[in-house]
C-alpha cells in the first residue's frame, strides 16, 4: 500500500505530504537518524571499528539539530559523560564495540543504580580482546546482561535489518525513559554495514522525559508511585530539585545508605523488579510460520535472516518449521519460550557465538522441548544450510 | 520513607547550605575535608546567593568524594576517577551552571589522570578542588602518586619508591588556565582562590594539601594529631614568590603555595561547542 503510494509520487513527479518516506539506507545511518528523531541531543564516543561510523554520523548530524557531539578520551569518559548529559536533561547515546563495551561496564552499573536513561549501541565484533576487528559476532549478548558487577537487570534489543535498526533505536530511547534505565542496542557488524530499503516514518511515538509533578520539597527522585517499580519523573540539574545522583547504595531520596541491609535490599530488588516484573510489557518478538510449526528456530540479529530462508526450504522438504525473531533479548521472555516449548517438539537456536542465549532458552523451556544450539564462530554468518542441518537433525 | 529531622546544633552556614539531616559528616575528627567544605560554601556565599542555585557539584570516590554529598545542592557522587567526564558533559549541556568538582589526589591523578589532562586540554569551564592528603585514605592508607619519598604506607611497607606528580606542572602543561595551591592552614587564601576559580572562565584547579590525621598523620607525620599537622603545614609552606629564589635542595619537603598561573589566551570549551552548533544551524547571531 505504502509502496504504491510512493510509486505514485514518483510517477506524478511531485511530492505529497506523505507521513512515510522510503529510502535506501545503511544500518548505522538508520540508527543515527532514528536517534535524532527520538530526541537524542547528546552523543559521546570513542572511535572503534565497527561502530565508528555512528560517531562520525552523529558528529555531522547532531550540531545541525542543535545537539552536542563529543569525542571523549576513552570509553570510560564516554559512558560517564552520558550520565552527566542525561541528568542535565538531555537524551544521550554512545556507540561502541567489544573492547569499548568492556571499559563501559563500571559506568553501566552507575547508570543502572542512579536510574539514568541512556542508549548504548554495541556493534558487536569478534572477541575476546581485540579479536577480529572487522568481523561480526553476537559475543556480547551475555556481557550486557551480566558484565557489570552486582545484581541488576537491563533491557537489550537486537535489530536484524536496517528497518529494525531504525525502529528499535526509537524503541531503545523510549524504553530508556519509560524504565529510567540504560538500554543496549545490540547490533552486529553485518547489520551496521548493511544497505537496505528503509521506510522512515515520522508519525512514530516518542516518549518524552517526564518532569517532576511535585515541588522540590515533596519530590523523591527514586520513589515510584504505589504499585509501580519506577519513578518516571526525573528532574534536570539546576532546576531546584537538589538531587543526589549516588553511585553508592541509596534510599528513595537519593541519600547514601551504604550500611543498611534494609534499604539496600529494597533498592536492589526494586531496580531488578522494574525490569523483570515488567517483562510482559517490555519483551517483544515476531513469529513467522508458527501456526503449524513443530520445530521453531529462535533467533535474534543476523541469524534471523538465514533462519527464515532455512524454514522455507525445510517446509519444501516437508518439515513444518517456524521462526521466532526475538526483538528484545533482555529481559529474557521466559513465558514466551515456555509456551513455545509446549507447542513444538524442538527449538533450534542459531547464534554467532559459542551458544549463549540457547542456555536461557533451555532454562525457560523447562524440558518441554528439545533445545539445540547452532554456534557459529569467528565472524562467520550462518548459512541457511547450517540451520537446515540442525533442523533436519531434530526433525528425525 | 520519612525524611530524617535535622539536629539543631548546626552552624548558620550549614543551615543555609547543607543537608543538616545528614550531619555529622562521616569524616574522622580533625580531617581537613571539613575545612575545604567550609571554604567552598563561604566562597559561593560571598559570590552571591543566586550562584548556589546555579551550582552543581560532581565528586569522585574517596573520602574527598564525600565533600559535596552534604551540600543542599544538585550533587553527583560518581565513580572513582570519573567525575571530570561527567562534569564536562554537564557544563557543555548547560553552560549556565556553575560546575564544581571535588576529587582526591588518587581520584584525580591516578585512576582519573587521563580525564584530568584532557579536561585541562579542553579548557572546559570547571572549578576543580583537589584535596591532596598525600595518600589513599578511604581504602585505609596506601601509597598515592603524591606520597612523599620513603614514607611507609600499607602498600609501601619498605618505604615509598614511587616518584611524585606535581599537579601544578601537570596542569600547566596540559592547558589548564588557573591554578592555585594552598593547605588547610591557609583558609582565607584557599577560600579566595576558590572564588577566583569559580569566576574564571576555563579549567581552574585549586589544590588543597589537606590533613588526614588517621593515615597521613600516622604514616607521614608520625603522629595522628590534626593540630600538629596544621602546624607542619604552616611551617613547611613557602609562598610561590619566595620559592623562586630558593634552590631545589632548599625546597625539598616544602609545600609551595599561592596562585601559580591565570591565563586568558585560551578559549573555553563549552563556548566553542555552542559556537559550532550555532554555525551548523546557520545561525550567525
Ligand atoms: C575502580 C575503583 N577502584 C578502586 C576503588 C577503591 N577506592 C576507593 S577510594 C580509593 C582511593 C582514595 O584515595 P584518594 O582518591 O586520594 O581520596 P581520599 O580518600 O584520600 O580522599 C580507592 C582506591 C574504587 N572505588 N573503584
Amino acid at each position: 500500500m505504502y509502496f504504491l503510494a510512493s510509486c505514485l509520487v514518483r510517477i506524478l513527479g511531485r511530492s505529497f505530504p506523505l507521513k512515510k518516506e522510503k529510502k535506501l539506507m545503511i544500518g548505522y545511518d538508520a540508527v543515527t537518524d532514528a536517534a535524532i528523531l527520538a530526541g537524542c541531543r547528546f552523543f559521546a564516543g570513542y572511535p572503534i571499528t565497527p561502530a565508528t561510523e555512528i560517531a562520525e554520523r552523529m558528529a555531522e548530524k547532531l550540531p545541525k539539530s542543535g545537539g552536542i557531539f563529543l569525542q571523549m578520551e576513552d570509553e570510560l569518559a564516554s559512558i560517564n559523560s552520558l550520565i552527566g548529559a542525561s541528568w542535565a536533561g538531555f537524551k544521550a547515546m554512545t556507540a561502541t564495540s567489544g573492547p569499548g563495551l568492556s571499559l563501559m561496564m563500571e559506568g553501566l552499573g552507575y547508570a543502572v543504580l542512579s536510574e539514568t536513561p541512556m542508549v548504548i549501541v554495541d556493534v558487536q565484533r569478534v572477541g575476546p580482546s581485540t579479536g577480529m576487528v572487522t568481523y561480526p559476532s553476537q559475543g556480547d549478548v551475555c556481557q550486557v546482561r551480566w558484565g557489570s558487577h552486582g545484581d541488576y537487570s537491563i533491557i537489550a534489543i537486537a535489530p536484524a535489518s536496517v528497518q529494525d535498526s531504525f525502529d528499535y533505536t526509537i524503541m531503545a530511547f523510549n524504553y530508556a525513559e519509560l524504565y529510567r534505565t540504560p538500554v543496549i542496542l545490540l547490533m552486529d557488524e553485518v547489520i551496521a554495514h548493511l544497505r537496505e530499503p528503509l521506510i522512515v516514518r515520522e508519525d512514530v511515538e516518542i516518549v518524552k522525559r517526564k518532569r517532576p509533578s511535585m515541588p522540590p520539597e515533596e519530590f523523591m527522585p527514586f520513589m515510584p508511585k504505589p504499585g509501580e517499580y519506577v519513578q518516571r519523573e526525573m528532574p534536570a540539574l539546576g532546576e531546584g530539585y537538589k538531587v543526589i545522583v549516588e553511585s553508592t547504595m541509596h534510599d528513595e531520596l537519593g541519600y547514601r545508605e551504604s550500611e543498611s541491609h534494609e534499604v539496600g535490599s529494597r533498592t536492589i530488588a526494586r531496580l531488578w523488579n522494574k525490569i523483570e516484573k515488567n517483562v510482559e510489557k517490555i519483551a517483544k518478538e515476531e513469529f513467522y510460520f508458527m501456526e503449524d510449526a513443530e520445530i521453531a528456530v529462535v533467533s535474534y540479529g543476523c541469524p534471523f535472516r538465514s533462519a527464515i530462508n532455512a524454514a522455507k526450504t525445510a517446509r519444501k522438504e516437508g518439515i513444518n518449521v517456524g521462526v521466532v525473531k526475538m526483538i528484545t533479548i533482555w529481559p529474557f521472555h521466559d513465558s514466551m519460550i515456555e509456551k513455545l516449548a509446549e507447542k513444538v517438539k524442538a527449538i533450534v537456536v542459531p547464534e554467532m557465538n559459542m551458544s549463549k542465549i540457547v542456555r536461557e532458552v533451555a532454562r525457560a523451556a523447562k524440558g518441554k522441548a528439545k533445545v539445540l544450539g547452532v554456534p557459529k564462530l569467528a565472524g562467520q554468518m550462518h548459512t541457511p544450510e547450517d540451520i537446515l542441518v540442525a533442523i533436519r537433525s531434530v526433525a528425525r | 520513607m520519612v525524611r530524617r529531622s535535622p539536629p539543631d546544633f548546626a552552624h548558620y552556614l550549614a543551615k543555609k547550605y547543607m543537608r543538616t539531616e545528614m550531619l555529622p559528616t562521616a569524616f574522622c575528627p580533625g580531617c581537613g575535608l571539613g575545612i575545604i567544605e567550609r571554604a567552598i560554601i563561604m566562597a559561593i556565599d560571598e559570590l552571591g546567593k543566586d550562584l548556589w542555585e546555579r551550582t552543581v557539584f560532581v565528586s569522585g570516590i574517596g573520602c574527598s568524594g564525600w565533600i559535596p554529598v552534604y551540600f543542599k545542592c544538585d550533587v553527583l557522587h560518581t565513580l572513582h576517577g570519573r567525575a571530570l567526564p561527567i562534569a564536562t558533559a554537564i557544563k557543555v549541556c548547560r553552560p549556565e551552571l556553575n560546575v564544581v568538582v571535588t576529587m582526591g589526589d588518587g581520584d584525580s591523578m591516578a585512576i582519573g589522570g587521563n580525564h584530568l589532562i584532557h579536561a585541562a586540554r579542553r579548557n572546559i569551564d570547571l572549578t576543580v578542588v583537589v584535596a591532596n592528603n598525600m595518600l589513599y585514605s578511604l581504602t585505609g592508607g596506601q601509597v598515592a602518586p603524591t606520597t612523599p619519598q620513603n614514607v611507609y604506607t600499607n602498600t609501601t611497607p619498605y618505604g615509598n619508591f614511587e616518584p611524585n606528580f606535581n599537579l601544578m606542572e601537570l596542569m600547566k602543561a596540559a592547558g589548564a588556565t588557573y591554578f592555585a595551591r594552598w593547605t588547610t592552614w591557609h583558609f582565607v587564601q584557599l577560600k579566595n582562590s576558590i572564588k577566583k576559580a569559580m569566576e574564571h572562565r576555563g579549567f581552574a584547579v585549586v589544590e588543597v594539601v589537606s590533613q588526614c590525621p588517621t593515615y597521613a598523620g600516622r604514616y607521614i607525620l608520625g603522629k595522628p594529631d590534626p593540630r600538629d599537622f596544621m602546624e607542619w603545614f604552616k611551617e613547611n609552606s613557602v609562598p610561590v614568590e619566595k620559592s623562586k629564589e630558593m634552590s631545589e635542595e632548599e625546597l625539598q619537603g616544602k609545600i609551595v603555595v599561592g596562585e601559580f598561573f591565570k591565563r586568558s589566551d585560551r578559549r573555553e570549551f563549552a563556548e566553542k561547542v555552542h559556537t559550532l552548533i550555532r554555525a551548523a544551524r546557520g545561525d550567525s547571531g
